[in-house]
């Protein structure tokens, strides 16, 4: 199964024909759940307007943790099947996913400003989500600094394990650390109690975000492919289709 | 274990000797945590409120400036190569020069801390537990800094790139770290960190030195 992709040229074929598709979707679905974010839902009677942050907020940083478990799980199969297209998929991923965590950076940020009278608090949530934007960044600098490109995807993949281990444990440890120093002094949100009337938006809008990262990822991976083809042509060998 | 031994005493006496760079670290740490009250005024209060954290600081940047130390040299002048041929397990030649390492940088590092704390005012009850997290706290140090070593080995401008790529990897130890010493202090007792803190060296002794060995393995092709 896993070696019926391992063609890139085979590869190239299913992803352009999934690529209208994924753009299709979430060009539809990202204008929904605006237009349902922005106009149809109530505003908060607590939070006001400010709540219809979230909906670019949430599924940011719900995109941010999703794909650094994708580039895992990827670089995995990189290093153990030595798969020729895992590694390029978490290449094209690493970038894409610092974007999503610094979005939800940034509309956290913007968020805390009116609710909590501060751009930033040492939340642990905020603190572990700038953790994570750390990691994506050595990630693409360690595939940046090394030029051979089959090391660089070995060293890339080793990093990005070594990281997804840590990961539970930085964000256990920063849990730890805020429960210790600030004892709730900030905004209690009430859980998991979320109306439905904010929900199905909040679900159409990550839904929205999944296609966007997908359309997004292949027209990466096609330029990668692309490029390991000029590559191997430059070095006058025969293209890897 | 023979050539265990081997390796782990030639790193040793390589660091303790002539331009070794075994005092540096320690050197940095000490200078490093002299600029903090220079920065943020002498109170006294203020500075017992920030030891456990300025020390712990410190010495996370002092570990990480010796990391180099750990294989470039050996990768240069083409050791590494020969290391890697040995019969010996490449993880546990890693295992050993994290060793020599720690012997040479977090001892060093652990025998300065309480007088720096004292320095800065820290509460006498937290200086066993400092004591004791550093002990449990800096080989994790060393094996963390032996990944991003290993991974940075032969790249260009490979130092600061090491930097973005195991500070986040220590976040854990500072935190238990200093909560260690801030529940002996306050009383809650330093105990559940430092079993923490001894979890996480047990993991990173299991993991560490295999991932560091694979990626070694992988810059000597």
């Amino acid at each position: 199964m896993l070696h019926r992709f391992a063609n890139p040229a085979r590869f190239g074929r299913i992803i352009a024909a999934i690529l209208p598709w994924g753009a299709g979707a979430s060009v539809l679905l990202l204008a929904l759940g605006l237009y349902l974010a922005l106009f149809v839902v109530p505003p908060d009677y607590q939070q006001k307007e400010t709540v219809r942050i979230m909906f670019v907020h949430v599924p940011a940083a719900w995109m941010a943790t999703m794909i650094y478990a994708v580039m895992a799980l990827a670089s995995a199969v990189a290093l153990v099947w030595k798969h020729p297209v895992a590694d390029l998929s978490a290449k094209a991923a690493a970038p894409i996913g610092a974007g999503f965590t610094f979005v939800a950076l940034a509309t956290g940020s913007l968020w805390g400003q009116p609710m909590w009278g501060s751009w930033w608090v040492w939340d642990a949530r905020l603190t572990s989500v700038l953790i994570l934007f750390f990691l994506y960044l050595g990630y693409i600098a360690l595939w940046e600094a090394i030029d051979d490109p089959a090391r660089a995807a070995k060293a890339a993949a080793i990093l990005a394990l070594v990281g997804a281990v840590n990961v539970p444990i930085i964000k256990f440890s920063v849990d730890w650390w805020n429960t210790l120093h600030q004892p709730a002094s900030i905004l209690k949100l009430s859980g998991s109690t979320i109306h439905a009337s904010m929900l199905y938006p909040l679900l159409v809008m990550i839904a929205g975000f999944t296609a966007f990262f997908v359309t997004v990822l292949i027209i990466r991976m096609q330029r990668e492919l692309a490029a390991r083809r000029v590559r191997a042509l430059a070095l006058g060998g025969s293209a890897d289709s | 274990m023979n050539a265990f031994a081997r390796i782990f005493a030639r790193d040793a006496s390589l660091a303790f000797r002539h331009g070794g760079g075994a005092g540096l670290a320690v050197a940095f740490f000490v200078l490093t945590v002299t600029l903090f009250p220079l920065g943020i005024g002498p109170e006294t209060q203020i500075l017992e409120r920030v030891s456990a954290g300025v020390v712990w600081v410190a010495a996370l940047l002092a570990t990480l400036l010796s990391l180099d130390r750990l294989f470039q040299a050996d990768y240069e002048d083409g050791s590494l190569d020969l290391l890697a041929l040995a019969p010996l397990p490449l993880a546990l030649v890693v295992l050993a020069k994290c060793a020599a390492h720690w012997l040479t940088t977090g001892l060093p590092l652990l025998i300065a801390a309480p007088v720096l704390a004292l320095l800065l005012n820290m509460d006498a009850g937290g200086l066993g537990a400092l004591v004791l997290a550093m002990l449990l706290g800096t080989p994790i140090l060393s094996i963390f800094g032996a990944i991003g070593a290993a991974l940075t080995v032969g790249v260009r401008r490979g130092g600061v790139l090491l930097t973005i790529l195991v500070l986040p990897l220590y976040i854990p130890v500072l935190i238990f770290g200093v909560c260690a010493i801030e529940g002996a202090i306050s009383g809650l007792g330093a105990r559940p960190h430092l079993l923490v803190l001894g979890a996480l060296l047990l993991g990173a002794l299991a993991l560490g030195p295999w991932a560091a060995a694979a990626s070694l393995r992988l810059n000597l092709d």
